[in-house]
């Protein structure tokens, strides 16, 4: 049994790399249990990538990747889909399985893995779509007939379908409204409470990592660095500081964020 | 957390104290038990509203609780409270609590009316009426189409200049230049199999020699021309649904209207054209094909000379058969390039119509080219060619 102070995820040497393209070099990674660890960094710099390899999709050229203290690559079929009940993952539209209903796609986890009456399965989708804010006459909708912000909600709810422990988010308010971006932001946060969820979430939107996120994780000279909000704002790399200080991070850490000390 | 970790197995229990029944929870109430404490706790439910005494509800024991392990506690309490037995929440930690009131608070209506079912011959029925009434509506928006293509196509007859004769030779090229070895390769085969039936067919007969009289008929006046516009509508009506479709979904088509150009003459015109100077081309090629792969069978098989062949030939058929087959090329290249077109600009938002649409031009295509062709052999007939 793992201890709670082990790391929810916890990556050691990952390289990952195309063909002579490396994106990933020997790098390093700990999520703490119960944070919101945001994940930054400039196109190209293996954001995607790195969930990728985190959830077991992209087997990494070297290193180890452990979730919840389980070799993602290095155990067998049985362990692994064990684990995968304990992860989330909402792909950047959503990823619903366009030929089945909201209702069908949320309920196709329970399905395969647990043995639920049809009610309990009904019960608990209704459970699911009320968290995430979707009106319950939306769980007979195709994907197809949702908005994008609908279609990521539909996507959350069908990751949160098994109680995940670990919610793993790719750019979740990505091409939402800002009134929809700030409700999404609203809803992890609540989830997160509520759940004591550890979330890892890829974002562009510097609004988002002020508001919810605990720690950030820079993606920089295929690296990771790993540090708060101030103490970034502080780092004297210059992408970080163009990051952060530039006018639209400027923006969004004064509309927030208590300033960082010294400032 | 999980169940893998959690050393005990679920469970609810009933104590009936003097003071009051106690429902004693313990062990994990998470998801992956949910299908067993669903079982319990209905029938404990049961119990309970028979006694109707308030109950208390003791969580000191759970290990774990997640959302549907608090969504069962928040309906017990509801199916409770509806029986008029009210009951409290004892022991809870207050991360537990907190979950608890956000499905409260989140689940005040919660519950979803079980997946719509009818009855299965109603939804059969539903299904052929439905069917039947999209192939009405396609044959109108086919109709429909049609005449908006053949406004553009005069107006391009009549000012040449509009037509893209970039786009026009390219698609010259890929249908038509790009599909020879296919087409050539299977008309010969045809042509091969023609020959070898009939010969084994005739030669009961004596009559081998009619093997000749037998391939040019078949070949000239239906064959050659029916494969070719099979293999073009599988080959070139999908490849236009795809390209178009892919338009669409980019929204290059909607960018094109904005810019002003009408998609009709840009995307359509230039491959209905292309595809009708091409297919009678390659109709022709699968003539002389099909021919020669026969003609050399019954060099071979039917062991008759090169000369006598050739005689047969001339004498058994004229110029009217190979002309009354193909006169039916540009007809076909009109029809399956007027369906692949049409599909791709049908095709709405997702990546999965193109698809869908795709597969469905070329059934489209090839079942529109066999009603033509009928529809050719009637006429012809009736007017004795």
């Amino acid at each position: 049994m793992p201890s709670e102070s082990e790391p929810a995820i916890a990556l050691e040497g990952v390289v990952n790399a195309f063909g002579r393209h490396v994106v990933h070099d020997r790098l390093d990674l700990a999520v703490r249990r119960g944070e919101i660890l945001g994940l930054v960094g400039g196109s190209g710099s293996g954001k995607s990538v790195l969930l990728r390899t985190i959830v077991g999709l992209r087997a990494p050229e070297a290193g180890t990747v452990r979730v919840l203290g389980t070799d993602v690559y290095g155990v067998g079929v049985r362990t692994r889909r064990a684990l995968q009940a304990r992860w989330g993952v909402l792909f950047q539209d959503g990823a619903l399985f366009s030929s089945l209903t909201v209702r069908e796609n949320i309920q196709l986890p329970m399905r395969e893995r647990l043995e639920l009456s049809q009610p309990l399965m009904d019960q608990l989708a209704a459970v699911r779509l009320t968290l995430v804010g979707l009106p319950l006459d939306a769980a007979d909708k195709l994907p197809s007939e949702l908005s994008g912000g609908m279609r990521k909600r539909a996507g959350l709810a069908r990751a949160l379908a098994l109680d995940p422990e670990i919610l793993l988010l790719d750019e979740p308010t990505a091409g939402l409204d800002p009134i929809g971006a700030a409700g999404f932001d609203e809803l992890i946060l609540a989830l997160h409470d509520a759940l004591g969820l550890t979330v890892v979430m890829i974002t562009h939107d510097v609004d988002s990592l002020v508001r919810i996120t605990d720690r950030i994780a820079v993606l920089l000279n295929k690296r990771c660095r790993v540090a708060t909000l101030s103490e970034l704002r502080r780092a004297d790399d210059p992408w970080v500081q163009d990051y952060f200080n530039g006018p639209r991070g400027r923006a969004a850490l004064a509309d927030h964020a208590p300033t960082p000390a010294g400032e | 957390m999980n169940a893998a970790t959690a050393p005990a197995a679920p469970s609810a229990t009933l104590d009936t104290a003097p003071t009051g029944p106690r429902l004693v929870a313990a062990g994990p109430w998470t998801v992956n038990h949910a299908g067993r404490l669903d079982r319990t706790l209905d029938g404990l439910v049961g119990r309970l509203v028979a006694d109707g005494r308030a109950v208390v509800v003791a969580l000191d024991r759970l290990t774990a609780l997640d959302t549907a392990g608090a969504w069962l506690l928040h309906r017990t309490q509801r199916r409770l409270a509806e029986q008029g037995v009210s009951c409290r929440l004892e022991g809870l930690s207050p991360p537990r609590a907190r979950l608890v009131a956000k499905i409260e608070s989140a689940c005040a209506q919660a519950s979803l009316p079980p997946a719509p079912r009818t009855n299965w011959l109603v939804e059969q029925l539903a299904v052929c009426g439905r069917a039947t009434l999209d192939a009405l509506d396609e044959v109108v928006e086919l109709l429909a189409f049609f005449g908006a293509l053949a406004a553009t196509l005069v107006a391009t007859l009549v000012r040449p200049w509009r037509l893209r004769a970039t786009a026009f030779s390219a698609h010259v090229m890929r249908t038509g230049l790009e599909a020879l070895p296919i087409v050539g390769l299977m008309s010969f085969l045809i042509g091969v199999v023609l020959a070898f039936q009939g010969a084994s067919q005739l030669r009961q007969f004596g009559a081998e020699l009619f093997t000749i009289d037998l391939l040019a008929l078949s070949i000239l006046r239906e064959i050659g021309v029916l494969m070719t516009a099979i293999i073009v509508a599988g080959r070139s009506g999908s490849a236009f649904t795809a390209q178009i479709g892919t338009m669409v979904v980019n929204e290059e088509v909607d960018a094109l209207r904005t810019l002003g150009l009408d998609p009709m003459e840009v995307l359509v015109v230039p491959r209905v054209l292309a595809l009708m100077v091409s297919l009678p081309l390659l109709a022709v090629f699968a003539d002389f094909m099909g021919l020669l792969g026969g003609g050399l069978l019954t060099i071979l098989v039917l062991d008759l000379p090169l000369g006598q062949v050739v005689d047969q030939l001339q004498r058994s058929t004229d110029g009217t058969q190979f002309w009354a087959g193909l006169v039916k090329a540009p007809v076909f290249a009109f029809v399956i390039a007027m369906v692949g077109c049409r599909n791709g600009l049908r095709v709405e938002g997702d990546a999965a119509s193109v698809g869908r649409l795709t597969t469905q031009a070329v059934v489209s295509g090839i079942f529109l080219v066999i009603l033509l062709d009928a529809g050719f052999s009637i006429a012809f007939n009736a007017l004795g060619i």
